[in-house]
């Protein structure tokens, strides 16, 4: 049956470190998982302004300056972009990962992928309203 | 549409070769040859020590997994047409060791399957006076996706970190585990679930979702992977918070 | 009873924080990393974002947002670490990536509630 072979005969191929470029799959996949590095890059953002503000107004005005500056814009608009790229393939995977039974039935996936982005709406709008006051 | 297409075949004779390398072959075009169909053709007619693995030539043996253009397929649901004008790359089924030209050691793969306890574990079996577990068609339903596989490992060649991790329990092993799980004359969840919980069972995997996209039967692993991350992550919560042990 | 295993708790933080960062952070970014810097919507008054960074409750859900957010952050970097860089070094991996995210954490912890002392003075 299956003997394996004498394991110095056996030929072991290597990955290559570009693995994840060679199929488009793979690469979205990448890149989705580096999207990661730009979450983290927003908490740190964000508890930098809410320093700012405790700051005094002074610094809350110097700090959005500084945030204008052109370096600055290029990266928030980069991390912006993953951040997009995250919920995107989140929002996606989302009904594969989960089966949810409501009243014995199974719910669809569009309806889990639907349910979400209104979700998102629903709290984008809480958390505009909340800010703006 | 030409009459041949070229075929860029492994080769690799472990008494013979430090490494594998390509021959080239030119295999008829027929519109209804396969990949397996051209192998056979070349064993028959050109070169009779070309090695590879085949049996029932129609998709539900799993024997005849292999890489064609770099993409895990079965060679025998794979038509030379959709590759025209070619060259078609056939290589052995990828994060395998190879064994010869196409075959590779499936030893790995042989290994995990038992590991998941893929039968019916009964806390106590029903004698044969008592009659079958009867099981409704919805209790079916809820497994018989996860039935489907057929080993035929495209799932591991398409995983890229089973390539990187050969420790990784792997696709197809987890959605055994769950085809019995769910299975609703099966009580054997826990028992599945500590090998599982193990980090190589499920945590290994970060859900790149290829597997699903390579299998031939549908059966989805991915989706099975990432619900049983969610339920020892469950049944985690209850071991922290219920330390005296409440059996399942 | 189930083993005890610390790696499906995380897991479970890593996918909190992955919702969290796929249906909270989006606005939060567009508003304070985008719209209010570049002017493209006017910020609020100073007087309301500070009314709103003084109350208590602020420190609370900000950190419940940002931590399972760093640990999303380290769970997945950690893993691309591994699959992308075929970094073998998996402990020191491990107590890099959480750590540097407890690192954060602690400093963010530290800025929110020194945001919340300064205004009170």
């Amino acid at each position: 049956m299956t003997q394996p072979a004498s394991d110095d005969l056996l030929y072991r191929r290597p990955i290559s470190l570009w693995w994840w470029t060679k199929k488009r799959t793979y690469f979205v996949f990448v890149m989705r998982e580096l999207s990661s590095i730009f979450i983290a890059w927003f908490v740190v953002y964000l508890a930098l302004f809410v320093r700012a503000i405790g700051q005094g107004e002074t610094a809350y005005d110097d700090f959005l300056d500084r945030a204008a500056s052109p370096w600055l814009v290029v990266i928030n608009l980069v991390a912006f972009a993953f951040v997009v790229l995250h919920l995107v393939t989140w929002f996606s995977l989302t009904p594969q990962a989960m089966v949810v039974n409501l009243r014995g039935r199974r719910v669809p996936p569009a309806a889990i992928l639907g349910g979400q982005y209104v979700g998102l709406f629903v709290v984008s709008a809480v958390v505009f309203w909340l800010v703006m006051g | 549409m030409s009459d041949s297409i070229m075929l860029r075949v492994t080769r690799y004779r472990p008494d013979k070769d430090r490494e594998p390398a390509y021959q080239d072959y030119d295999v008829p075009l027929r519109e209804e040859w396969t990949v397996l169909d051209a192998l056979n053709h070349l064993k028959d007619e050109v070169d009779t020590t070309l090695t590879f693995r085949w049996s029932c030539r129609m998709g539900i043996c799993g024997s005849c997994g292999m890489n064609v253009n770099g993409d895990p397929r079965l060679s025998c649901a794979t038509f030379l047409t959709d590759y025209a004008p070619g060259p078609v790359r056939v290589e052995p089924l990828a994060n395998f060791p190879i064994m010869r030209d196409l075959v590779v050691d499936i030893t790995d793969f042989m290994e995990k399957l038992p590991r998941m306890k893929p039968w019916i574990i009964r806390d106590e079996e029903l004698s044969v006076d008592e009659g079958e577990y009867l099981q409704t068609p919805e209790e079916l339903e809820a497994y018989r996706q996860f039935s489907m596989c057929i080993n035929c490992m495209l799932c591991y060649a398409a995983c890229p970190v089973y390539g990187l991790d050969p420790q990784f329990v792997g696709p197809a092993a987890i959605a055994l585990a769950e085809r019995y799980d769910l299975d609703s004359r099966d009580q054997g969840e826990p028992q599945r679930l500590d090998v599982l919980i193990e980090h190589e069972g499920v945590w290994g995997c970060t859900f790149v979702g290829e597997c699903t996209r390579a299998c031939p039967k549908d059966v989805d692993p991915a989706g099975a992977i990432q619900r049983y991350k969610l339920k020892a992550a469950q049944e985690s919560v209850k071991a922290f918070l219920l330390p005296r042990g409440i059996r399942r | 009873m189930t083993k005890r295993r610390i790696e499906p708790l995380v897991w479970l933080t890593f996918s909190g924080g992955g919702v969290i960062a796929a249906t909270i952070l989006p606005i939060l970014a567009f508003l304070f990393a985008l719209a209010f810097p570049l002017g493209w919507i006017d910020p609020p008054d100073y007087d309301h974002l500070a009314a709103i960074v003084r109350n208590p409750l602020t420190f609370l859900v900000l950190m419940g947002l940002f931590v399972p957010m760093l640990v999303h952050a380290a769970h997945r970097f950690r893993y691309t670490l591994y699959d992308g860089l075929q970094v073998k070094h998996t402990i020191v991996v491990a107590m890099l990536c959480y750590g540097g995210a407890a690192v954060i954490a602690t400093a963010a912890f530290y800025h929110l509630a020194k945001a919340l002392e300064l205004l009170r003075r």
